[in-house]
């Protein structure tokens, strides 16, 4: 299958906007004017047809795609399945992400200075949901002109806003693509989160969310949160595979506790890795929003009834190691989906990559992905189009 | 093992006569189910010729984007776990073409058929085909045939029956055969399919309903 050959993604730079009306969150919190960070890939056609939303997960941010530099470090997080030929076809379409609210790379969050006092918002940021973050992003979509999104995507809680477009802004969204998701967290889940966050909020140099003065940061709870992360982003299968019981650079055991398995320095280094990358309470916030997602919450629980409003055509996908966003909840969206009469097609692809399965290049996953989206390029007729683009291109070369 | 439940038959002339048939049993604009609907070919017809709308079901991941290519809504799951992914009396119309014979719990699946729709159309080879019966008893060996191309230890074909058996089975589970056809895969007509279907239809049809 073609997977692409050479793995160059192009120069991208990040955008900002500035909205000025004053923000009223579910959470009854409120924000006086925000910023929105995004990046575009591709260009909007003529007819406006052919943009696609992403929206990030948990640890994501708007630079979905593309790179910043020749470092080879700056790949956007799904460069993978983004880009001219790929699954998701920049050729084709025109890609837009942006950093959700609440984020801690550029769009407004808790370490942005809060105008009121000067000093970064720190816990004084109110808590943010998905439904909030789908409003700021249709706010950004009326910013660009797009009436119509040819498809909202997300994978994980990036999944959780894709569907909630559906249903916040049916007449906005052609397709919805839902990966590695759910329609809410179990108990499991959220308890997993609520480990990461003591480890944060207890760390001494967390100082109750206003870490941001003392020229420090809870990074010995961020290393812990994003550990026990990684652990659950994996499955058992993948993580004897990759570690199994090997010891780092030695054939036997000191007896002291220095990382000696392979499993704990990498873990360390993802850690490491993490901190320095990404704020405290912008973590603590998205797990909160992980948590608080829920459509059915407002329909006594039924989820085909919180997804009635939805007329978009649906593509899901789940993984069968993903135990933290299990197939099992994928199926559930895939049923209220059906029972609604709504198109919708499901894949459940076999993986032993657990959760991280939707940001890598899977024969399977990423073979139907390219399908659906080149259907999505038939139904607009964007495939001529993109030819006739590209024939104009070599003219002008 | 298991992976891929359907189409384990030897169909390439067949499949646009058997096309046919089932299209003419189903209601312009109605709702339909292809279980096990391999590449989404029937689906497609159903959907241009008839107008329906509805879902294929397809376990196999090499047919995934093949049935997305083809317009259809695929949704991937294991008929052997049931149709629980489905709502009773939701559709007017569930296929099982050419699948049953490779289910694990083809009683099972049946019920389901009917609790979901309100009319089932299976197809599946006749295993009472006079060429099958001659292996038997003359060869004295299991019947390998273009249809049934696999030997008996690596067959996916774990349930085969005859249009006999299918229709007692029908009787018992109180369904009521609405139409039944046995046809050759080449789609000659003859007398001895009309006269003596059970010897020489190599695939039958069956449209069913509850009594």
């Amino acid at each position: 299958m073609a997977t692409t050959t050479s793995d160059v993604n192009e120069l991208v730079e990040p955008q900002f906007v500035r909205f000025d009306e004053t923000l009223v969150l579910e959470s009854s919190g409120q924000l006086d004017g925000y910023t929105l960070a995004y990046e575009t890939y591709g260009k909007l056609n003529a007819r406006g047809d052919n943009a696609l939303l992403v929206c990030h997960a948990l640890s994501g941010d708007h630079h979905v795609a593309g790179r910043y530099d020749d470092s080879g470090k700056t790949n956007g997080w799904w460069h993978l399945l983004i880009g001219p030929d790929k699954p998701i076809d920049t050729n084709k379409f025109f890609v837009v992400c942006s950093n959700n609210i609440g984020g801690c790379h550029g769009s407004t969050g808790p370490s942005s200075i809060n105008p009121a006092t000067n000093k970064p918002y720190g816990t004084d940021f109110p808590l943010v949901t998905v439904k909030d973050w789908v409003y700021t992003q249709s706010k950004l979509s009326d910013h660009l002109g797009i009436t119509q999104w040819a498809a909202v995507i997300g994978g994980s809680l990036g999944g959780m806003q894709a569907m909630q477009w559906s249903i916040s802004y049916p007449e906005r969204l052609r397709h919805c693509i839902v990966i590695a998701s759910a329609a809410k967290l179990n108990a499991q889940n959220i308890g997993f989160n609520d480990v990461a966050r003591q480890a944060i909020r207890t760390d001494p140099d967390f100082h109750n969310g206003n870490y941001y003065q003392y020229g420090n940061a809870p990074s010995r709870g961020m290393r812990v949160a994003r550990m026990i992360g990684h652990i659950t982003y994996l499955s058992e299968e993948i993580m004897g595979q990759k570690f199994g019981r090997n010891l780092r650079k030695k054939a036997k055991f000191d007896y002291e506790f220095t990382p000696e398995f392979e499993v704990e320095s990498y873990l360390r280094y993802q850690g490491d890795a993490f901190i320095n990358k990404f704020d405290a309470n912008t973590y603590l916030l998205m797990t909160k929003a992980l948590d608080y997602y829920n459509p059915a919450a407002e329909t006594n629980n039924d989820l085909t009834e919180a997804l009635a409003p939805a007329t978009a055509n649906f593509l899901v996908v789940s993984f069968s190691s993903d135990w933290r966003f299990s197939p099992e909840r994928s199926r559930e969206i895939v049923r209220a989906l059906q029972s609604n009469k709504l198109n919708v097609s499901y894949a459940e692809v076999t993986s032993l990559n657990g959760h991280d399965s939707f940001l890598l290049n899977i024969d399977d996953y990423t073979r139907v992905m390219r399908s659906y989206l080149n259907r999505i390029a038939r139904e607009s007729d964007l495939n001529s189009q993109a030819k006739v683009a590209s024939v104009d291109g070599s003219q002008h070369v | 093992m298991g992976l891929n439940m359907s189409k384990r038959l030897n169909t390439s002339t067949l499949s646009r006569y058997d096309h046919q048939i089932i299209s003419d049993w189903v209601e312009p604009g109605s709702r339909v189910i292809d279980l096990g609907c391999g590449n989404g070919s029937l689906l497609k017809h159903l959907q241009s010729s008839k107008n329906v709308t509805g879902y294929g079901v397809e376990l196999n991941p090499a047919m995934m984007d093949e049935c997305i290519d083809n317009d259809i809504n695929v949704i991937q799951f294991n008929l052997d776990q049931g149709l629980g992914h489905f709502d009773s009396n939701s559709f007017d119309t569930v296929i099982l073409s050419l699948t049953l014979q490779a289910m694990r719990k083809p009683l099972t699946l049946l019920e389901e058929m009917l609790r979901v729709g309100r009319q089932g159309i299976v197809t599946f080879p006749n295993f009472a085909h006079w060429r099958n019966r001659w292996q038997i008893a003359v060869g004295g060996n299991m019947p390998v045939s273009d249809e049934l191309p696999y030997k008996w230890y690596d067959t996916p074909n774990i349930h085969l029956c005859t249009l006999n058996d299918f229709h007692q089975l029908c009787d018992q589970l109180g369904f009521r055969i609405e139409s039944s056809i046995a046809v050759r895969a080449d789609g000659k007509q003859t007398i001895g399919l009309k006269t003596m279907p059970n010897l020489f239809g190599e695939i039958a049809l069956c449209r069913f309903s509850k009594r």
